[in-house]
């Protein structure tokens, strides 16, 4: 499943990995950027298709974390917290980071249980595999196992 | 690991191990455990102030920090520390069921219409609400109160009270300690059932293996139970994000070595300990309330056909907690702080915690079975304060991911299934039923005879499933 954002399809990626009793979720893309916005695009797929998504309300999130990894954890359990007091789902992700300060904007719509079908409720990004490297030039990878 | 008896296994300690680690089980069960669990359990035996062992019960599967299954007592007095993720991001998640005094027959009678009210009247899965809005000070109350509060405000009966762990309510919740934003999370969804491995199951009891004490739980065979499997919801969720964060980046700072940065602790006896156990309590009395609240709307479900039907609470148990209790260590009663990650208390006959008509048989263990399968009633044994401080196991485990279970079936596919085999399940997502597959999950009757095996529990009775409200 993946994304287009301006940048090619091929760069972009929103995927799921294993885990015993939860979802692992992994966003790539070629800035730190795009793999954090993938990555919220991939924990979407655990609870619908994102493309079910209208996106109709926009959202402001900031988070500010000691190191790279702490700030993916505290961007998906912001929109985790998003989506449950608003009743929300997200589709659209737009990140910008300077240091380890995170401006976001997650855009969305009301859950429709009809249209959305919600498979899951999403409880917490956990600590476990989680990883935010540069695997290679320009291919950023942003992960960690969330729990369902 | 060395193998002690039939039934357990030791890895020892050395290295940073400051005790062993002791898995129970049969050899499949173990053999079949991934092997995150041994070194999950490996790092937990690691941690400051650990009293006797780590455990892993049967159904032990890889968790975050702490396996899920793992049992882990900490002293004080000598360093002891509380970890988040010994207890979890569903804190107190558990069981309880209520006795209808309805045979099978009955049920079936209204089988579909019984479904149809259950999954129209018990909010269920994302996107559901509560029609209980809390306000701030009604927050604080419930999360002091638990389901003494929840019976206070007509969403239950003061009878419950003694069948539930601590009497329906923690001691030492500390609301000052629950964040806005956990109260946020948690405004409109007291009384939801949550989603994922979350149910509400009317069950047959199918068979009884001790007469004695299946007469003295209230369980006869042919009649029909209703079991509901859920826990603290967005309130407990968001505890124990902050604070397993918190905890990690504490550890961190203070130099203290963290083998798994998920497996972040603070001493007991510290600031971060103390606001911890504050906020978990309150989570524990939220989880309590919710099932309170479930169990008194499943009720009034049941009301609209069966008049006469009161479903009286048999018993209600935890375990997802970390609580204060004494136990012997040989020479004298410690108080221990007992960490029980998907695991279960298993408090033997004649404790005092237990009302008197279930003293002589141990305290009810409930185990949830995978939607379709069996769910199991144990009773604690007194020689598990020997082996696992009262511990036992908690449900089946998955043996198959989220992601394989959609590959090979889908929604529509085990719904009809289990339709022929007489059982109803309702469920807002197909999805979500085809990743709850009974396939996925592991054997529930080869777990719960490996507990009574290894002296944790007995088996009491086994429930089938007859109507399936997931979320």
């Amino acid at each position: 499943m993946v994304r287009q954002t301006g940048k090619k399809a091929a760069e972009l990626k929103a995927t799921h990995f294993p885990h015993d009793a939860d979802i692992g979720i992994c966003g790539i893309g070629p800035t730190l950027e795009d793999a954090f916005e993938q990555a919220a695009l991939a924990m979407t797929e655990v609870i619908t298709d994102p493309g079910k998504i209208e996106l109709k309300e926009a959202v402001q999130i900031e988070c500010d974390a000691p190191d790279a990894e702490l700030l993916l954890v505290d961007w998906l359990n912001a929109i985790i917290f998003e989506m449950a007091t608003r009743g929300m789902l997200f589709g659209g992700f737009k990140v910008s980071i300077e240091g380890n300060r995170l401006r976001g904007i997650a855009t969305g719509e009301a859950i429709s249980v009809e249209r959305h079908s919600p498979a899951v409720e999403i409880k917490g990004a956990t600590l476990t595999e989680l990883a935010v490297v540069e695997d290679r030039p320009r291919e950023w990878r942003a992960q960690c196992v969330v729990d369902v | 690991m060395d193998k002690l008896s039939a039934t357990s296994w030791q890895i020892p300690a050395v290295g940073p191990m400051r005790v062993p680690a002791v898995v129970y089980g049969s050899e499949s069960l173990i053999r079949g455990m991934d092997e995150k669990v041994a070194e999950q359990l490996r790092n937990v035996a690691s941690l400051p102030g650990i009293v006797r062992a780590a455990y892993a019960m049967p159904d032990a599967h890889w968790g975050y920090g702490f396996p899920v299954g793992g049992v882990a007592a900490f002293d004080a007095d000598e360093g002891g520390v509380i970890s988040a993720g010994g207890v979890g991001f569903d804190v107190s998640c558990g069981v309880r069921t209520h006795l209808t005094g309805l045979t099978r027959n009955q049920i079936v009678s209204v089988q579909s219409q019984l479904a149809d009210a259950l999954f129209r009247e018990i909010p269920a899965g994302l996107g559901s609400h509560s029609a209980i809005a809390l306000d701030e000070a009604e927050m604080t109350a419930m999360l002091l109160g638990g389901a003494r509060w929840a019976i206070g405000r007509g969403h239950g009966q003061a009878e419950d009270l003694e069948r539930i762990e601590e009497h329906g309510c923690m001691p030492g919740a500390d609301p000052a300690e629950v964040s806005e934003q956990a109260r946020k999370r948690q405004r409109r969804e007291m009384g939801t059932l949550g989603s994922g491995n979350h149910y509400l199951e009317v069950q047959e009891v199918a068979e009884i293996f001790d007469n004695a004490a299946a007469a003295a739980f209230g369980l006869k065979k042919g009649e029909c139970v209703v079991s509901i499997h859920c826990g603290s919801r967005g309130l407990g969720h968001q505890i124990g994000t902050e604070f397993m964060r918190e905890m990690a980046i504490a550890a961190e700072a203070s130099g203290w070595p963290l083998p798994d940065r998920e497996l972040a602790y603070a001493p007991i006896k510290s600031d971060l300990g103390q606001r911890y156990l504050g906020a978990m309590r309150c989570a524990i009395n939220c989880a309590l309330a919710n099932r309170e609240i479930i169990g008194h709307l499943t009720r009034g479900v049941f009301s609209q056909f069966f008049s006469h039907a009161e479903l009286p609470l048999f018993f209600d148990v935890s375990h997802n907690t970390c609580k204060v209790e004494p136990h012997h260590d040989g020479r004298s009663i410690r108080q221990l702080y007992v960490h029980r990650k998907g695991a279960t208390r298993a408090f033997g006959p004649n404790h005092r915690s237990l009302p008197d008509e279930l003293m002589p048989f141990g305290q009810p263990v409930l185990i949830g079975g995978s939607m379709g399968t069996a769910s199991y009633v144990l009773a604690g044994a007194s020689s598990g304060e020997a082996l696992s401080f009262s511990s036992a196991c908690h449900g089946a485990g998955r043996q198959m991911s989220r992601h394989q279970a959609l590959k090979n079936w889908s929604g529509r596919q085990i719904v009809d299934e289990l339709r022929g085999r007489g059982i109803i399940v309702k469920s807002p997502s197909q999805r979500g039923v085809a990743e709850e597959a009974p396939g996925a999950y592991k054997d529930v009757g080869e777990v719960v005879d490996a507990t009574e095996a290894a002296g944790l529990a007995k088996k009491v009775a086994k429930l089938a499933p007859v109507v399936c409200i997931k979320g």
